[in-house]
């Protein structure tokens, strides 16, 4: 025998299809699938590989509904995600996944869904969002509460709007700070969930966001009524082999990459209020 | 005595033999006619460690260890004794997996690359000299490595081919607590041969096989069967270590214990001692993480990827974008402790520590997680005045 390739531990290439700019800083990328065709449940992430510079986490944010391109919002905050967001279409970035759990959309059918998303975490929240609208007439209310810093970093612009001016949904946006010409809400995410039409006795919650932001987003769903078994997060580690192994993801006793990253809000909660966990 | 179950399950040789000492080299032999390559305790800057063997002479002969909190130290023994000591720093995880070794190589292909997977040396390993403790780590390790949905090759290929020569320990170290942790000093399973040097009268070794391999190889030594006698003066030697066994851990309600103290200001106690350093992960048998690295040669056409041994008690390993999530030593002493102790238990069915010392001995500062876990115990419920602020990322 002459090698024992560790297969999960290789990425695939992928062509780069199409890069939008959504930000200053972030872009989504449109890749073709290694395999031609290819799968992933809203939530789950995918390992992207930029030749020689390294390999970092990245939520799938594509609409599960098309099968014929891997779609991710990269922001560029250091060594890889910049090196990612700085690709042109026909280049190759390598890629391997889908890892980890999903959103449990299914839990939601027949019940109020409450989307809360903060900054880059609306990227995870994207393809559940999708799902939802392809059968919009499984669920009852719809809420979407998404904050970013400023109105600059607003991600997705087009489909908000698109999104906001459907009528079977609603869609609050809140920045942290703004100029003159920002008329809309200024404040933390978490002050929108009291405004948001849904029904805490029969809501079920998807957040994503920094993990203060998680924490808050938890407690205070809490005190509107919302059993924390009907709340999910998705939580963010260090991860490098995304399989469980490496052990760099531990969270308490989950490894997130395996365990996660999305879990019932009522299982990490009390995690989540221990410091540096 | 009924014979417990081994490593595949067979039963080996219902009974034992005795095998002089000056066969041992015989079993050397046997071993490199098969084609392993033998690895074993020898002696290298004045420490027990684990490293190619080619003679029974490389063996640290007629020495032995004196252990502490903090303190190692070899001197020479009243006798010839093969395996007079008890583990060093070393621990057979280094064979299984390499503490750095290449994942593959890219090369750039126009405006992609191409993955060649890396040329892994094919090595049929025999481990001569594992202890109890260690057959226990090796066994943590598999669950590891090959027990869920994705498992290393390399380790699964090394595991599968390794020949696993057991010794049982005649003598305790003070760092030692396997019999707290229900891991020794008794071998009783997992290995292919175990000996048990028997150094009073005849130098000699007692002998048992555990699976068909071992068997196979028994076959080809210079042994006579066993005596009452031999087998009775083996069982004492495995007594003696198990009465001179030098610390201890109360094991019972420890995952609880630990998991309902993660504020306990004990934390912040032993954050004033802890240097950070990691040379606890490092000597751990069990401790299983590895850290990844991309790299590109200097013409940028060649990548590749390392994984490398990592430890906890690092900054970068709980690194996220704006910091550590784990910034404070309390924070990473109590991660390592709790994983040891108690999360494993979650993740593998076991606890990820086998009783073997290692972390007390070669903690440069002495730090001893049995003394920490009772010290936890003897103030259970306290806890320091900080509280959660959720301003940390
Ligand atoms: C499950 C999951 C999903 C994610 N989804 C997205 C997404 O959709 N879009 C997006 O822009 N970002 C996402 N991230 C965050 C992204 O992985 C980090 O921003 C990225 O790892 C930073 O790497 P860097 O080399 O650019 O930064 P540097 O700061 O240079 O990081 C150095 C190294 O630290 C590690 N590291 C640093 N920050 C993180 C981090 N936040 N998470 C994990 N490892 C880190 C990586 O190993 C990285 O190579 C996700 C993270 C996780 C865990
Ligand atoms: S934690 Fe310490 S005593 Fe336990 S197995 Fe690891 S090194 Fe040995
Ligand atoms: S406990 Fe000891 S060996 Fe471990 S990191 Fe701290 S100082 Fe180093």
């Amino acid at each position: 025998m002459s090698s024992l390739p560790l297969d999960w531990s290789v990425p695939r290439p992928a062509v780069v299809l199409r890069v939008r700019r959504e930000t200053q800083d972030v872009r989504t990328l449109y890749l073709r699938p290694p395999e031609g065709v290819w799968a992933f449940q809203p939530g789950q992430f995918n390992m992207l590989y930029a030749f020689g510079v390294g390999e970092v986490p990245v939520s799938v944010s594509g609409d599960p509904g098309h099968r014929d391109v891997v779609v991710h919002t990269v922001r560029a905050v250091g060594a890889v995600t910049t090196a990612l967001a700085r690709v042109r279409p026909g280049q190759v970035v390598g890629l391997r996944g889908p890892f980890g759990s999903g959103w449990p959309l299914q839990e939601a059918q027949g019940r109020d869904v409450l989307v809360v998303a903060g900054g880059i975490g609306l990227a995870p929240l994207r393809p559940l969002v999708c799902g939802l609208l392809r059968h919009r007439h499984r669920y009852g209310r719809v809420a979407i509460l998404y904050g970013a810093r400023t109105p600059q970093d607003l991600l997705y612009r087009d489909e908000l709007q698109r999104w906001r001016a459907r009528f079977d949904m609603q869609v609050e946006v809140t920045v942290d700070r703004a100029g003159p010409d920002w008329r809309g809400n200024v404040g933390v995410v978490t002050r929108l969930l009291p405004r948001a039409g849904v029904d805490p006795a029969e809501v079920v919650a998807f957040v994503c966001g920094p993990e203060v932001m998680m924490r808050f987003a938890g407690r205070e769903l809490e005190a509107l009524g919302v059993a924390p078994s009907q709340v999910f997060v998705s939580m963010e580690r260090n991860m490098q082999c995304a399989v469980g192994l490496c052990g760099h993801c531990q969270f308490g006793a989950s490894f997130v990459c395996r365990d996660g990253p999305v879990f019932r809000y009522a299982e990490v909660r009390d995690r989540l209020w221990v410091r540096e966990l | 005595m009924s014979r417990p179950p081994t490593s595949d399950g067979s039963t080996g040789s219902p009974s034992g033999y005795v095998l002089p000492a000056e066969g041992l080299g015989e079993l050397f032999d046997a071993l490199v006619r098969r084609g392993y390559t033998l690895v074993g305790p020898t002696v290298r800057d004045g420490a027990v460690v684990y490293d190619r063997l080619s003679s029974p002479q490389d063996l640290p002969v007629g020495l032995t260890d004196e252990q502490e909190a903090g303190r190692y130290r070899l001197r020479a023994r009243p006798d010839r004794a093969y395996f007079g000591y008890t583990v060093g720093p070393h621990s057979w995880k280094r064979f299984l997996q390499p503490p750095e070794r290449v994942l593959w190589r890219a090369v750039r292909d126009g405006d992609g690359f191409r993955v060649e997977a890396a040329p892994e040396e094919a090595v049929r390993y025999a481990f001569v000299g594992v202890r109890a403790c260690e057959l226990a780590a090796l066994a943590v390790q598999d669950r590891v490595f090959m027990g869920g949905s994705h498992t290393d090759p390399l380790y699964r290929a090394r595991r599968a081919d390794a020949f696993v020569v057991a010794v049982q320990c005649g003598q305790a170290g003070a760092t030692c607590f396997c019999s707290s942790m229900g891991t020794g000093p008794r071998c009783t399973g997992g290995y292919d041969l175990v000996l048990t040097e028997l150094l009073g009268g005849e130098h000699r070794f007692y002998l048992e096989a555990g699976s068909p391999r071992g068997d196979e190889v028994l076959a080809e030594l210079p042994c006579r069967p066993a005596s009452p006698e031999d087998r009775q003066a083996a069982d004492q030697a495995v007594s003696r270590a198990e009465a001179q066994m030098g610390r201890r851990l109360e094991t019972q309600g420890v995952r609880e214990l630990l998991l309902r103290n993660l504020e306990h200001p004990r934390w912040d106690q032993v954050a004033g001692r802890c240097l950070s350093c990691g040379n606890c992960t490092l000597v751990c048998p069990t401790c299983f993480c590895f850290a990844v690295e991309d790299t590109t040669d200097l013409s940028g056409q060649v990548a590749e990827r390392r994984a490398r041994w990592d430890s906890c008690f690092t900054g970068q390993f709980s690194y996220l974008h704006g910091g550590s999530v784990r910034a404070t030593t309390r924070a990473r002493y109590r991660q390592w402790l709790t994983h040891k102790l108690a999360t494993w238990w979650d993740q593998f069915g076991s606890s990820g520590c086998v009783g073997c010392g290692r972390c007390i001995t070669w903690c440069p500062v002495g730090i001893d997680l049995t003394e920490e876990v009772a010290a936890i115990r003897g103030s259970d419920g306290l806890r320091s005045g900080r509280e959660a602020s959720g301003e940390n990322p």
